[in-house]
């Protein structure tokens, strides 16, 4: 176990140097010249881009300033972007906001998608089953700006209930319903996987030894069925929370969210490749470590799943 | 001209949705309660600035509304978008449009209560022009003498690698102090509309503590001398302002707390306004425009405006097969604007019938001849003009809205005249410019202009003279460089717009551009609001408010 841990750990750093050079590069290929539209309909004056190119040094080669960005960021430095704003503190701002918004529809669809998922496996074709294929049929096919403005539309401005946007407290009870948006397509993929993986092992050796010695239906279900129908549910939950955050950003504008979304969205127009990299740089470490938690998972689920 | 940057969309601002109005109100009832508005709050709707708020250093609309708050200039422009008067300045006086003597008024002060003398003008502007500094608008300041002393030229432009020399000096020699209230402006030549310029926010005055502080951390705290102080920034999420209880200039600010909430999708500033989380959007969405939905939604708290801003078509002159002033003639004269105007803008936009936007102090309503729909005419000056071969393709930049307007100007061209025309998009505003900049099109492209102080000047100069700053077509013509100077240089601002009257008409024969559309806001206002104007650029005048 530890030394797989290990192994995982050591895994990390050759596709963390690999991911940001990937970003850096693809970020520095944007055609345009990050200062050719800045100042109108006019050239911004000489000076001025005189000034930022060798602030940011952007003459060097790719390498070059990829180098220099590592090495600074290695000491704990993430650099300015364009507008003279410390990136670190745009991660700190932006990071946790997206964090509880991505944790709040994960915990939603977990709840609401394992729910329906477990009541319909359990009682196929009934009225129930056919209620929840239909909605999740739907949730799956609508894009989730529709889901999201339509809600916003009917929650917010017709019926009044809550408030159109989040506010900047970034308050539990505000963030159902983004976090409900945000969660929707999840929901409805788990809820059809865990629907699937009970059916399907409710009709197991297993399950019917347990019926047959005697067992309460709830610890048949509870412990023995759902513990084994959980794998495939855990590993798209684990690899979901990476998902979420880094898809959050047609939700996060929607509802008027400070995540990461828009400050990547408005980086990478602005081609401010420092600015995009360190921000996904955390996301990718986020998946990977969620990875790894998952992989862990499945050891404690499922007995016959051990790391040497 | 500044940029609106607007997360979702990165707009170039002159095209989408400019943003300058005639002072429009609207009023629903005699006034406000004024113990409701003594300390009242209002949240409006804004974008992150971009850089720190340094006014010689902001050329986009997020930043810049906020400056415009905090300042005062020299003048103001008002809101019915006629000339500018004086604000901070007591009186401005020259006799030959060269040197300026400004008196300014001994009473006003910054908001850190340090009093506002004559050489925080002077050392504002002479940071601002010294090149080294990097500002934005650093080119404003080029009217003053010695400007070519402080702000270097790169030898080989900035792509180059040569970098630019030292400035010799660091102050420009036309700004001279005279005493604490008095300085004395030399520009290099005469220059009449210099003082309607001062009331631009590159010209603000800045505090002692700008130049112990530094730009970086000044920016991030700012001090002005407006009607309103700045109070905290919170980085993409709001900036706060209160009133400054020492103004002592014209306008007081009624209410007594602002929010500037920054949204980065304009529909959840419109939801929140319907309701009533927000007190004022300056543009609602465009999914709000259609079928005039916005006027149903907000009823009479619905603004519309009229904005001195126009669309344009511009023609790449260094390109030959452009180079034709019948066929350029022959193009603007197949576009029915009209319909363009009523089609796709909903009516919000009206068509473009003279040079200058008319709501310009000295531009004169329908000049532009080629501006009027005329298949005939149009058909003919093309066969006299002998054609044109080959693809004609109109350039938009894609991450803004142009894309409907555009294409249907180009089938117009393709029905009429039967030229093979299409329109193509470029993904971002910033390829866009820079191919722009480099003089590489191919094409007629999409252009838009918003003036940056109300005078006809500022519609010619920068456009259709040799040299000027966004004349990116490169179009030359002598004469129209010749009446530009005299106008420069006439006695009053009258006889200036007279001659630029005359530069308009050469360049109506010309045609190097084609007028579109006059710009359109659409603003809406909580039930809160009682009364509210807009400034003549269509920001909001917050000293207007009443609740």
């Amino acid at each position: 176990m530890g030394r797989y841990l290990l192994r995982r750990l050591l895994q990390l750093v050759p596709v963390f140097i690999g991911t940001t050079f990937l970003i850096y590069w693809l970020v520095w290929s944007v055609p345009g010249d990050p200062f050719a539209g800045k100042c109108g309909e006019r050239p911004c004056p000489d000076s001025f881009v005189n000034m930022m190119t060798e602030k940011f040094k952007l003459d060097e080669p790719l390498i070059v300033q990829y180098g220099n960005y590592m090495q600074n960021l290695l000491q704990g430095d993430f650099g300015q972007n364009y507008g003279g704003r410390e990136i670190s503190d745009i991660i700190a701002t932006s990071y946790p906001n997206t964090l509880k918004l991505a944790l709040v529809a994960l915990t939603i669809e977990a709840v609401i998608g394992l729910t329906a998922g477990v009541l319909t496996g359990l009682r196929r074709n009934g009225f129930l089953d056919n209620l929840v294929l239909v909605s999740t049929l739907f949730l799956i096919a609508l894009p989730i700006f529709v889901i999201g403005f339509v809600a916003q539309w009917l929650l917010g401005v017709q019926w009044g209930i809550v408030k159109p946007t989040v506010s900047s407290e970034m308050r539990l009870s505000e963030l159902i319903v983004p976090g409900f948006v945000l969660g929707s397509a999840s929901m409805a993929y788990i809820a059809r996987l865990a629907r699937t993986s009970i059916a399907e092992n409710r009709r197991a050796d297993y399950v019917r030894t347990a019926i047959a010695k005697g067992l309460p239906m709830r610890r048949v279900v509870g412990v023995h069925l759902l513990r084994n129908s959980l794998i495939p549910v855990v590993t798209l939950l684990g690899t979901d929370l990476g998902a979420l955050m880094g898809g959050a950003i047609v939700t996060e504008g929607i509802f008027q969210v400070n995540g990461i979304g828009r400050q990547v969205f408005r980086a990478i127009v602005t081609k401010e490749s420092a600015t995009v990299v360190s921000i996904v740089v955390v996301l990718v470490l986020v998946y990977l470590l969620m990875n790894l938690l998952v992989d862990l998972l499945y050891a404690a689920l499922d007995p016959r799943i051990r790391y040497e | 001209m500044r940029v609106s940057k607007r997360a979702g969309s990165a707009v170039a601002l002159g095209a989408a949705f400019a943003l300058v109005a005639s002072g429009c109100s609207s009023s629903d009832s005699d006034g406000g309660d004024a113990g409701a508005s003594a300390d009242g709050a209002i949240t409006i709707d804004g974008t992150q600035p971009e850089v720190g708020l340094v006014p010689a250093n902001t050329t986009e609309t997020g930043g810049g509304a906020i400056i415009d708050w905090i300042w005062t200039g020299l003048v103001e422009y008002p809101n019915d978008g006629s000339a500018p008067r004086n604000a901070v300045a007591e009186s401005i006086e020259t006799t030959d449009s060269k040197v300026y003597t400004i008196k300014i008024k001994k009473d006003t002060k910054f908001h850190d209560g340090t009093v506002v003398k004559a050489k925080n003008f002077v050392d504002a502007w002479n940071w601002g022009a010294y090149s080294p500094n990097g500002a934005q608008n650093g080119s404003f300041f080029s009217d003053i003498q010695g400007f070519a002393d402080v702000h270097t030229e790169d030898p080989d432009g900035a792509e180059g690698p040569k970098k630019a020399p030292e400035p010799k000096a660091k102050e420009m020699s036309g700004l001279k102090v005279v005493d604490d209230f008095t300085f004395e402006v030399t520009l290099e030549a005469p220059t009449a509309v210099f003082p309607t310029k001062l009331g631009y926010s590159t010209f603000m005055p800045l505090p002692d503590a700008f130049f112990s502080q530094g730009a970086e951390a000044f920016g991030k705290k700012p001090i002005g001398n407006g009607p309103i102080k700045f109070v905290s920034w919170e980085d993409d999420v709001q900036i706060k302002l209160t009133r400054f209880d020492e103004y002592s200039l014209n306008d007081k600010m009624k209410i007594k707390d602002v929010t500037v909430k920054m949204y980065q999708d304009d529909t959840a500033a419109y939801n929140d306004l319907l309701a009533g989380n927000l007190d004022f959007q300056q543009q609602v969405p465009i999914s709000a425009l259609a079928g005039d939905k916005w006027k149903s939604d907000l009823g009479p708290r619905a603004i519309p405006s009229v904005t001195p801003s126009t669309g344009i078509i511009a023609f790449p002159i260094y390109d030959k097969r452009f180079q034709n002033a019948k066929l350029r003639k022959a193009i603007s004269m197949s576009i029915n604007r009209q319909e363009i105007s009523d089609k796709i803008f909903f009516g919000n936009r009206k068509p473009a019938d003279s040079w200058a936007n008319p709501l310009t102090p000295g531009a004169k309503a329908g000049n532009c001849t080629s501006c009027q729909y005329n298949v005939e005419e149009a058909k003919k000056l093309y066969a006299e003009s002998g054609g044109f071969t080959g693809e004609l393709v109109m350039y938009y930049n894609a991450d803004a809205s142009h894309k409907e307007w555009m294409e249907a100007v180009a089938q117009q061209v393709k029905t009429n005249l039967g030229i093979n025309a299409r329109a193509e998009g470029v993904p971002t505003f910033a390829v866009f410019r820079q191919n722009i900049n480099a003089g590489k099109m191919t094409g007629m492209y999409r252009a838009g202009w918003q003036q940056d102080y109300p005078d006809v000047e500022n519609w010619v100069g920068p456009l259709y003279v040799t040299g000027g700053s966004s004349n990116d077509g490169k179009y030359s013509n002598p004469q129209v460089d010749a009446l530009a100077k005299e106008a420069a240089a006439a006695p009053s601002l009258e006889a200036a717009h007279a001659k630029y009257a005359e530069a308009v008409a050469l360049i109506d024969q010309d045609v190097p551009s084609i007028p579109v559309y006059f710009g359109g806001q659409q603003s809406g206002h909580s039930e809160k609001i009682k009364k509210i104007q807009l400034s003549n650029v269509g920001e909001l005048d917050l000293t207007s408010i009443e609740l």
